[in-house]
């Protein structure tokens, strides 16, 4: 039997998620017979890869790079997880919401500083107007909500995605921690 | 008091306080009720869940939030379970797909309408609302986020206001009002830009009415009222002060 | 001090006489729609030009109450030629003098045998542009308060309630309540103390039914308030009407102190144990206020916000007593009913729908203006015949009618005749009576956002669903209307439309989707063609594409 690809990535969010993926611990071990990490942070790949089974995205859409991304990602992933409150939400991320974008970068990169202040412009992604919740844009087979998504669930997640079934959370995480 | 509790109060003291006791079903269950009963207080004693956000035992109803919405059997209208009376013979539904389908939308209305980061809320799992979307299988919310840019009132000395939290459930207003009798909180404008106020909107630490009795940070559902010097997931309300209370209204019903 | 029949008969026989006695009677339209035209000035002129010719014996100069094409306004009627004069400037106030008794002025003649006029029936209007508002002796002289003579001395309570029962009256405020029964309920219900009210917090865009009725006529509310509280056994009313109206409110205050003074309101009225005192309260511009528990709640004086029903106002209402809520034009077809018997009323009309129904004719119409058709009028008439079609050869689109509450109905029922029943078969309401006629210049998600957007801000904010999914709704729709939407939009539209309908706590929540769900019923080709297409069919709504990302 050919193992579960699986892609995980993070768009504006705090690699909490990721964390708490890691604290599958052991059951990360053993479930190593079955799946495949092929792309993430947590791997050494450059590109999103074809044919992903499923993709867990982590943090919400903010900047046009995430947009073009978890564009790609929709289009090469058979199962996409809303992974934790930022993509679900867009959660803290999207508390800049209330004001302008260039409002936000002033106060950033500019009053809040001590020398040097300045609005990088060049190499950096554009933040888009507002940041928005991942299924905004693409569509998403499975919420997993959750700051973060606490290990059991996740470890519950991939099982029944496994197991060939898509989960049923409800009870399983909520809002907020 | 609301208008169906000085109803039923005004029919007792007119028919010499004899109270019908009714029989109906709640979700194929048999159950006996007194007439002034609502169909809530008649579920809750028969351990049958109702969600509700607005209803506060101890407090008036206002039947508001929709949450607690029923079908009644043969009748297309959908009727909240806070307000409405049993009547003989009746078969209430409170668990239909219809009715879970409508009241995860509604919940999914109120996320929308504030700023909810219940990541960062000093009520963080200890909240109705994020409780709310756990029993009512709400993993996310497909309306548009409004993202309303609102204000904190943190001019009182041991309580702060955040409106971002707040879902307009006036249980402040109305404990404020019934309870406390300063009548402090009421609300100010109209629809979606409905706002709690202090006074005549003035600064929470300026109201001259204000008591500061704390109990509507107690019984506010979610972290739009809290206590200060509470951090993330700190803030768990003490609600029991409302059965005593609760008896008080009691005795001044009988 | 009270009234006797004679004193009464004697009041119009002294103001029949005084009207004999001018050779010609000029009456100049002072409802709001010519005010706005100055006919307060051409008025003045008017009586300068009679004084400064020394004709104040034989002509008369006074200001009525609306002439219904109030598209041509300020009108002017002179009796007893019947001539109408249309758009008339304060410097035609000497020729109109001049004039008359000899030729009538070609340029100003407006032709009385217009459809507007011929095909009319007047039941509730039958005193507006013929009686002065704010004498007293002028509705006597027309029969006025002969009705409630009537039912005091000679009919009991039930006898009147089965008179209007026996009419088939339905409540003129939308839903068309059965009148009759809902007094019955009142009656029946066991208090000392019970109220009557006036709902003229008239709030509809478009809609001035009510509030031309309360200016041209206001003792004829005043009377059916009266028949009704001696109906149900109450002896205080209350008239809610809105702040926005101030003539209205001026003539209702004229008109009771009148009254008062005349003693068909107050103690002992006809020498009768019969006493009723009516109050003139001022709703604060709220629409909901016109929703019957947010309307009592406001004239409590507390914040005018509905609440759930049952119990209903006829169990317990104002101050927690029982309490009658009718609309103005309700109350103002109560004294017809008893002066000519509910036999009379029940001809006019269809089967379910009795009598006539004033509409508030707007848009792209050639005669807008107030109306007054029987019950069951074809649609087609009342736009092409008595509105005149629509201008500038456009084709007409759809009517609006019911106000935010109703909806849009098309082209393919223009064949249908205008009562309860029809107009909720084609998805749409009666209403209080507004009509707005829209042609191909009109864009239907345009116009479903509009109302939105009414309701979006009318909202009381009590309840979630209409709170936040008006403004969902709206953000939507304004989604669709610039060209942002994708096809899911659409079903969320829909799916917020039924939700708000089934779970909204008060009526303005719950019809507040009918104008998007009858748009996207009748239209909703216009709604894919905004969100496949990205174009605006009537080319009404600016689309900017969204900037593509990336």
């Amino acid at each position: 039997m050919s193992k579960m690809r699986i892609a995980t990535t993070w768009l504006d969010g705090c690699s909490g998620c990721h964390m708490s993926l890691l604290d599958l611990d052991d059951r990360l071990a053993d479930m190593a017979q079955q799946i495949e990490i092929v792309y993430g942070p947590l791997v050494d790949a450059l590109e999103f890869p074809e044919a992903v089974d499923v993709a867990l995205v982590e943090g919400a859409v903010s900047s046009d790079a995430d947009v073009k991304k978890v564009r790609l990602i929709r289009e090469r992933s058979k199962i996409l997880v809303s992974f934790g409150d930022c993509a679900v939400t867009s959660n803290v991320p999207a508390m800049r919401n209330e004001f302008r974008v260039q409002e936000v970068l002033q106060r950033g990169y500019e009053e809040n500083v001590s020398c040097h202040g300045q609005i990088p412009g060049v190499g950096v992604p554009a933040l888009m107007p507002q940041v928005r919740p991942v299924h905004e844009y693409v569509e998403v087979d499975v919420f997993l909500p959750g700051c973060p998504p606490p290990a059991d669930a996740i470890f519950f997640l991939l099982s029944e995605l496994l197991q060939g079934r898509i989960p049923d959370l409800t009870g399983k995480s909520r809002f907020g921690a | 008091m609301t208008a169906a509790d000085a109803f039923s109060r005004k029919k007792s003291n007119t028919e010499a306080r004899s109270v019908r006791i009714l029989t109906f079903k709640i979700d194929d269950r048999d159950v006996s009720a007194r007439e002034d009963e609502t169909i809530l207080a008649v579920a809750r004693q028969n351990n049958i869940y109702i969600p509700t956000l607005c209803h506060l035992d101890g407090l008036s109803e206002r039947g508001a939030c929709r949450l607690c919405i029923v079908e009644i059997k043969g009748s297309p209208k959908l009727v909240p379970a806070c307000v409405t009376r049993g009547r003989e013979g009746i078969e209430v539904i409170t668990n239909s797909e219809r009715i879970a389908d409508y009241r995860r939308k509604i919940l999914e209305l109120i996320f929308t309408e504030r700023n909810h980061v219940c990541s960062v809320c000093v009520s963080n799992g200890h909240c109705e609302l994020q409780q709310l979307a756990v029993n009512l299988g709400m993993t996310h919310v497909h309306y548009d986020y409004l993202y309303p840019r609102l204000a904190i009132d943190a001019s009182h000395e041991r309580f702060s206001l955040d409106h971002d939290r707040c879902v307009l459930c006036l249980r402040c207003v109305r404990v404020c009002d019934e309870i406390e009798g300063a009548h402090t909180w009421d609300v100010m404008k109209r629809g979606i830009n409905s706002r709690v106020i202090t006074d005549l909107n003035q600064p929470w630490g300026s109201s001259s009415t204000c008591t500061g009795c704390g109990k509507c940070v107690q019984v506010c559902p979610t972290g739009a009222l809290s206590e200060k010097g509470k951090s993330v997931a700190e803030m768990v309300k003490r609600r029991q002060f409302l059965p005593y209370l609760q008896l008080m209204r009691g005795v001044d019903r009988e | 001090m009270t009234l006797s029949l004679e004193e009464l008969q004697q009041i119009a026989r002294i103001e029949k006489d005084r009207r004999e006695g001018f050779q010609h009677r000029i009456k100049i339209c002072v409802a709001a729609g010519c005010l706005s035209c100055q006919s307060a000035t051409l008025k003045e002129a008017m009586e300068k030009e009679v004084s400064r010719r020394g004709m104040e014996n034989w002509v008369d100069v006074k200001g009525v109450g609306c002439l219904g094409l109030c598209t041509a306004g300020p009108l002017v009627f002179v009796e007893p030629d019947g001539i109408l004069y249309q758009g008339v400037k304060v410097s035609d106030a000497g020729p109109i003098i001049e004039s008359l008794g000899a030729e009538p002025i070609d340029a100003l003649h407006c032709s009385t045998d217009l459809p507007f006029f011929a095909r009319q029936h007047k039941v509730v209007l039958e005193n507006c542009g013929r009686i002065d508002p704010e004498r007293i002796e002028d509705y006597i002289a027309e029969g006025g308060y002969y009705a409630l003579y009537q039912a005091l001395r000679n009919m009991t309570p039930r006898e009147v309630i089965q008179e209007i029962t026996r009419g088939g009256l339905r409540g003129r405020g939308g839903a068309g309540y059965p009148t009759g029964l809902k007094w019955t309920t009142v009656a029946k219900a066991v208090n000392a103390t019970k109220y009557v009210i006036c709902n003229a917090d008239e709030g509809d865009p478009g809609a001035f039914m009510d509030r031309s009725v309360l200016e041209s006529d206001p003792h004829r509310v005043l009377e059916g308030m009266a028949i009704a509280a001696y109906a149900v056994g109450a002896a205080q009313g209350f008239i809610y009407v809105r702040a926005e109206y101030p003539l209205a409110v001026k003539r209702l205050r004229t008109a009771i102190a009148h009254a008062e003074r005349l003693g068909v309101l107050g103690n002992g009225i006809f020498n009768t144990r019969f006493r009723f005192d009516v109050r003139v309260r001022l709703g604060a511009g709220a629409f909901v206020c016109g929703e019957e528990t947010a309307l009592m709640a406001s004239i409590e004086g507390r914040l005018g916000k509905p609440r759930p029903r049952p119990p209903y106002p006829a169990e317990y209402g104002l101050w927690g007593c029982p309490t009658l809520i009718n609309n103005v034009e309700t109350f103002a077809n109560v004294a017809p009913i008893i002066r000519n018997g509910g036999a009379w009323f029940a001809g006019i009309g269809t089967e379910t729908s009795k009598g006539t129904k004033v509409f508030a004719l707007a848009g792209r119409v050639n005669h807008t203006g107030l109306i007054e058709v029987p019950m069951g009028t074809m649609l087609r008439d009342i736009v092409f015949e008595i509105g005149g079609g629509i201008p500038r050869g456009g084709r007409f689109k759809a009517v609006q009618t019911g106000g935010p509450s109703g909806g849009c109905i098309p082209e393919q029922y223009l064949d249908m005749p205008v009562d309860y029943e029809s107009l909720a078969e084609a998805g749409s309401i009666m209403g209080s009576g507004g009509m707005i006629i829209m042609d191909e210049s009109s864009c239907m998600v345009d116009v479903a956002k509009f109302f939105m957007e009414f309701c979006m801000s009318e909202s009381c904010g009590k309840c979630v669903p209409c709170r936040v999914g008006t403004t969902q709704l709206y953000h939507l729709l304004c989604k669709i209307t610039s060209g942002a939407a994708q096809p899911s939009d659409l079903d969320k539209i829909e799916e917020l439309c039924d939700l708000v309908k089934n779970t909204a706590l008060c009526g303005l929540g719950q019809t507040a989707p009918n104008p998007v769900m009858s748009t996207l019923h009748y239209f909703r080709d216009e709604y894919t063609a905004h969100i496949e297409d990205k174009v605006c069919p009537a080319k009404a709504c600016k689309m900017q594409p969204a900037k593509e990302v990336v």
